[in-house]
């Protein structure tokens, strides 16, 4: 199985390379989107403002669309993740919009970013969850959070002043506000299951 | 709800090919721990909840070794890691971030350049940039400073650095202010009286930081046993804890320290 990371010039991406190589993901940093047809998964990461990620995602977009249509699993993390939503407070650039609702900020009652590990709630059953329950914990790092419009699409909570999103899974898209690749064991755990689902 | 994360810290002494960890006390007298990436891995198979690196040589040829060390560290260790020691601009911070760092600290350049900590920010965002402060307790008031009331006595407290060595002439309080201001995504407090003593965090510094800056701040300098963490998260609002010797000679484990602290209610990653 060979995983494509789109290479989109935001932030470090060489942990999420090295946690693939460690799952035998055969992972490879992609920067043309072109390139991005002939790979059996696809991880869009993303660090830093909402904007700034879409200036340089939007190339991609079409390439994306096409996979994802294509029925390749798609994984979306932290900022990547919040790419798919319609708009978010942090930036007037638009998302990729595949998934209705918005982007808002953390609450004030507590400290933003919310950075550290946290537990999920899970809410159904899917297969990028496999093996994991809600005593294990996760490495967020964010300070926004993402708000569907059709709470169905989403997976799993996090508790951190209210109750939010944390893992969504809608067909062959999935996407996770916390780290698996920074998540310890876990997190690896959760990389297997998506590598596993990119072989079908 | 998020746990209160136990950091070990390794400070690399990098004169030597895969680098080798050390510590001293009081920022002096050094003695021998390991070697670094293999450390960290044990450390990460017990539950560090984070791995900090230290970079405390001042050779040319470190900066290669660092890299090495952080590549080693970064094949089998899946928590974040942070490095620092000779973080001057931003071109270092890109070549650990290649290497597979997640974050950077950055002390001594940032006192002399505080735009180091915005410029880190804006390009690998505020959760990237670290700001670790070494504070020395002095005995005061003192006009100008922030005061801090210790069992001692009032107190303030001056950054130092050049690893301990000089003195900056700068409110080590304020200036935690100041670093969050400026986008540092954390604050790394240090205690120089406390440090390799095992006496325990110094709890009124720990709580005036704390108390003043709405980025998450992680105690060190003083960690002698799990009751000391106990201690530093039950009278402050430290976000972590980071500690050195108790681990580095097998005093304790991650895992019993964790164990520990459960027991007494404090939520933890186990």
């Amino acid at each position: 199985m060979t995983i494509a990371v789109v290479d989109y010039g935001v932030g470090n991406l060489f942990s999420i390379y090295n946690a693939l190589e460690r799952i035998e993901a055969r992972p490879e940093l992609i920067t043309e989107p072109e390139e991005l047809t002939r790979f059996e998964g696809v991880v869009v990461p993303g660090v830093g403002s909402f904007g700034r990620c879409m200036r340089r995602l939007s190339r991609f977009e079409a390439a994306l669309r096409e996979a994802l249509e294509g029925g390749t699993p798609i994984l979306g993390i932290c900022v990547g993740m919040q790419v798919l939503f319609e708009r978010s407070e942090e930036s007037p650039e638009e998302g990729l919009g595949w998934i209705d609702g918005e982007v808002v900020r953390l609450p004030d009652s507590v400290l933003v970013p919310q950075m550290g590990w946290n537990t999920l709630s899970i809410k159904r059953e899917v297969e990028i969850l496999d093996g994991i329950s809600d005593d294990d914990f996760f490495y967020f790092v964010h300070s926004y959070h993402c708000v569907p419009r059709d709470g169905r699409v989403v997976a799993a909570t996090t508790d951190y002043g209210l109750e939010m999103a944390a893992a969504m899974a809608v067909d062959n898209l999935f996407a996770v506000q916390f780290h698996p690749e920074k998540s310890g064991e876990k997190g690896l755990s959760i990389l297997k299951n998506f590598g596993r689902l990119a072989r079908c | 709800m998020l746990a209160r994360r136990i950091i070990p810290c390794l400070d690399c002494d990098l004169a030597v090919p895969q680098g080798r960890v050390v510590k001293g006390i009081e920022f002096k007298q050094i003695r021998y721990a390991g070697v670094p990436w293999e450390l960290a891995t044990r450390y990460y198979e017990e539950g560090a909840d984070e791995i900090v690196f230290l970079d405390i040589t001042a050779s040319s040829e470190r900066r290669e070794t660092m890299k090495n060390v952080i590549r080693a560290t970064a094949k089998n260790v899946f928590v974040p890691l942070a490095v620092g020691g000779g973080i001057r601009a931003v071109e270092d911070v890109r070549a650990v971030f290649q290497a597979g760092a997640d974050k950077v600290t950055v002390n001594t350049a940032a006192l002399k350049r505080p735009d180091l900590i915005s410029e880190i920010a804006e390009e690998y965002g505020s959760q990237a940039c670290v700001v670790a402060i070494d504070a020395k307790r002095r005995d005061g008031p003192k006009e100008g400073w922030i005061s801090v009331p210790t069992p001692e006595g009032e107190s303030w407290f001056e950054a130092s650095f050049y690893g301990g060595r000089e003195f900056s002439g700068v409110d080590a309080i304020a200036w935690a202010m100041k670093a969050e201001r400026l986008g540092a995504g954390e604050i790394l407090l240090t205690s120089m009286d406390r440090d390799g003593t095992y006496d325990g965090f110094d709890i009124p510094l720990t709580d005036a930081v704390s108390r003043r800056v709405r980025i998450p701040v992680i105690a060190s300098g003083g960690c002698g046993n799990p009751d000391h963490i106990f201690e530093v998260f039950s009278k402050t609002g430290a976000s972590a804890a980071l500690a050195a010797s108790i681990f580095h000679y097998e005093e304790w484990g991650i895992d019993e320290v964790k164990r520990y602290l459960t027991e007494r209610g404090i939520t933890v990653r186990i």
